[in-house]
């Protein structure tokens, strides 16, 4: 009895170090948005608008000159368009996972990063969304993949994983978009009482939309959390499988594969709690927000990134051993051709950034060190670039009939639209670090030790953050501690 | 804490809710009228070079369709005459009317007249006269009282949902051959009439892309 009371009682790391009070949260996290603008601000955001406008340029010219001005052919249709729209939607895909199946698992580590992902989620499906608007031939006829009612008669055919992106992807966009402001709320309420001007005070105002923190307000704003939640959790995992089905569906071996589903949605969190990874290392260093965004939570981040990064090894090995076992020759064909022939440079660059890399996440040294950490994080990234890039492109350039082999080279315009991208990314990415708290705030309270009614004694006495509440111990006289005695007599 | 916002500001949500339905209701309706074929292409007359009056040939004077559109029944295009079809009459009819003088100007010099076309399809629609009349699709289903066509005119909207609603429901439309060029028809047991000819002529209006798209 005794053993079990006490073992229940093991002490986790607190998630908030520094022991900081309530007002010093909101101080720390709303400093970069009440504070003057950075210089380096002003540079970044410059940067990223250059990037910016080589989207832009590139965009243009493709609808001005038509999608040949890429590297594609008529073996490989599927290009960095594709391998792009992949990646960036896998890359927002830890958003909504940090944020809802954590939520869930009721994991309070999120509470840190959770705003960070999500915004990263809604920018990066804007960078994805992209793609598949303007990687088809005539852009100006895309809105015939909506179901509308028109003068055609003419409506799309939902046999298609293609038209289930579109469904997939715009229902992501908005149900993250909602998820994201659901949670700012109370957060740009806090803004909204702290900012001096009038016109932010009205900006941030009509974004709280009159948010008062009453608990009804409260009540409501949890079950809607909490709904949105588990919305959000089938629809990540839906909307990467569809993803993977624009592959899987097909007949291209190397492409139909049972295991995508599962697969994909590994890489799409692996490669986005990367993402995430990397642009928080930066983050809680320029914002100093290290308290808030500890080295606990790094190394948490870093066992997912280890767990699905093995997951990705793993359906990598099985697509090898099933391609054996299938009895296949085309199957057996791609498979070899992937480790050996003209792609072999970026198979293997991709096992060695997918699957060796996390696999140093083991060594507890190794996780809970920073620069590793960021230097890993990217490497991921390229990794899972590579990945897209292997299943899109080998499986395309040498299928069933070799009189129809190619060889797959990027154009400057593939280059420039996806660095572009980064562009776009970056420019959503900075206004939101600037213009909203990028720490939910509210969230953070109520995971800190202050907000536990536990954490007082009868009398109301606040008592020391993450001290054991008292309990009636059944231990022998003759055992007891000095410690226990007081506990008894209290 | 000072407010904010004024009090009028609790209003916002009602109108933004009322003005959303509204303008969402007026976009949807605009579009759906304004950005049809029915409207946009219904009606387009324009000036001829010449100012043929069907009205004149066909209603007044009683010719038939194919005096002028010699092959619409062999043919997938509906011919317009050629200047020696106007100069068999007009060589002694009216051979001083100033109206006439592009005709006369172009049998001399050998240039052809430049008719407007009117009902248009575009390339990609591959429409075929002859499939049509031979089944007994008269001319006035699609063109109008060309009788009573001072100035030509397109009658009806082409677009592909207007050609799907008889491709579905031929009975609804369909007349005996031998009525095609008749203007003015009218069955009082159409659907009857329309369903036997269907099946005397073996009717099976392709409802696939290959049909008129290829």
């Amino acid at each position: 009895m005794s053993t079990a009371a006490h073992a229940s009682l093991v002490q986790e790391e607190p998630l908030v170090k520094g022991n900081h009070s309530f007002a010093d949260i909101t101080q720390m996290v709303t400093a970069q948005n009440l504070n003057p603008t950075p210089k380096l601000w002003y540079v970044l955001f410059g940067i990223s608008n250059l990037v910016f406008m080589v989207m832009i340029v590139s965009i243009a010219y493709l609808i001005y000159k038509g999608t040949g001005i890429w590297g594609l052919n008529n073996t490989i249709s599927w290009g960095w368009a594709i391998i792009n729209f992949v990646w960036w939607v896998g890359i927002g895909h830890a958003g909504t996972l940090i944020s809802a199946i954590l939520f869930l698992f009721r994991q309070d580590w999120r509470t840190a990063i959770n705003r960070f992902a999500e915004a990263m989620t809604i920018f990066a499906v804007f960078c994805a969304g992209l793609f598949p608007l303007i990687h088809v031939g005539r852009i100006w006829v895309i809105y015939w993949v909506f179901p509308v009612p028109n003068q055609m008669v003419m409506w799309p055919n939902f046999n298609s994983p293609l038209l289930w992106d579109v469904f997939a992807v715009s229902t992501y966009l908005t149900v993250s978009v909602l998820f994201w402001f659901v949670g700012l709320i109370p957060d740009v309420a806090t803004l909204r009482d702290k900012v001096k001007s009038t016109i932010a005070k009205r900006v941030y105002g009509t974004l709280a939309l009159g948010w008062r923190g009453s608990t009804r307000h409260w009540w409501n704003y949890e079950k809607a959390y909490m709904l949105l939640a588990g919305l959000a959790t089938p629809l990540v995992l839906s909307v990467h499988t569809i993803v993977s089905f624009d592959f899987a569906v097909s007949l291209i071996p190397g492409w139909h594969t049972t295991i995508f589903p599962p697969y994909f949605v590994a890489g799409a969190v692996f490669s986005g709690f990367a993402m995430v990874l990397t642009l928080m290392i930066i983050s809680r260093k320029v914002f100093k927000l290290e308290d808030i965004m500890t080295l606990d939570h790094i190394e948490k981040m870093n066992i997912i990134l280890m767990v699905t990064g093995t997951m990705v090894g793993f359906a990598y090995m099985m697509e090898f051993f099933i391609a054996w076992y299938s009895g296949v020759e085309y199957e057996k064909a791609i498979f070899i051709l992937r480790a050996t022939g003209p792609y072999a440079w970026a198979y293997w660059t991709m096992i060695a950034c997918n699957v060796l890399s996390p696999q140093f996440m083991w060594s507890r040294r190794l996780r809970r060190n920073i620069g590793f950490t960021f230097f890993i994080s990217i490497v991921v990234n390229i990794g899972m670039w590579f990945e897209r890039f292997v299943i899109t492109v080998t499986s395309l350039s040498t299928d069933y009939l070799p009189s129809s082999w190619a060889y797959f080279n990027p154009t400057i315009w593939d280059i420039a639209l996806y660095v572009g991208t980064f562009g776009f990314f970056f420019t959503n990415f900075l206004l939101f670090l600037r213009y909203l708290p990028i720490i939910a705030i509210a969230e953070i309270k109520s995971v800190m030790p202050e907000a536990d009614p536990h954490n007082y004694d009868e009398k109301g006495n606040y008592v020391a953050p993450g001290a054991p509440e008292p309990v009636e111990l059944d231990i022998p006289e003759e055992v007891m501690s000095e410690r226990d005695r007081q506990l008894q007599t209290a | 804490m000072a407010q904010i916002f004024p009090k009028w500001s609790n209003n916002i949500p009602r109108k933004l809710l009322i003005g959303s339905t509204v303008i969402g209701n007026t976009l949807v309706f605009t579009v759906w009228f304004f950005f049809a074929p029915e409207f946009l292409d219904v009606g387009y007359a324009p000036e001829q070079p010449v100012p043929f009056s069907h009205q004149l040939h066909a209603g007044q004077l009683g010719m038939d369709c194919q005096y002028c559109h010699t092959q619409v029944y062999d043919s997938k295009y509906a011919n317009v005459p050629a200047t020696q079809t106007c100069m068999n009459c007009h060589n002694q009819i009216k051979t001083d009317s100033p109206a006439l003088e592009p005709v006369r100007q172009s049998w001399e010099t050998g240039e052809p007249i430049e008719w407007i076309r009117v009902n248009y399809l575009p390339d990609y629609a591959y429409f075929n006269h002859s499939a049509h009349v031979n089944v007994g699709v008269g001319c006035e289903t699609c063109h109008g009282r060309m009788d009573q066509m001072e100035v030509v005119y397109q009658a009806e909207p082409l677009s592909m949902s207007w050609c799907m609603d008889c491709h579905r429901a031929p009975e609804k439309y369909i007349r005996p051959v031998e009525e095609v060029t008749t203007m003015g028809y009218t069955a009082e047991n159409q659907i009857e009439m329309g369903l036997e000819l269907v099946a005397k002529h073996n009717i099976h209006a392709p409802q696939y892309c290959q049909g008129c798209h290829y």
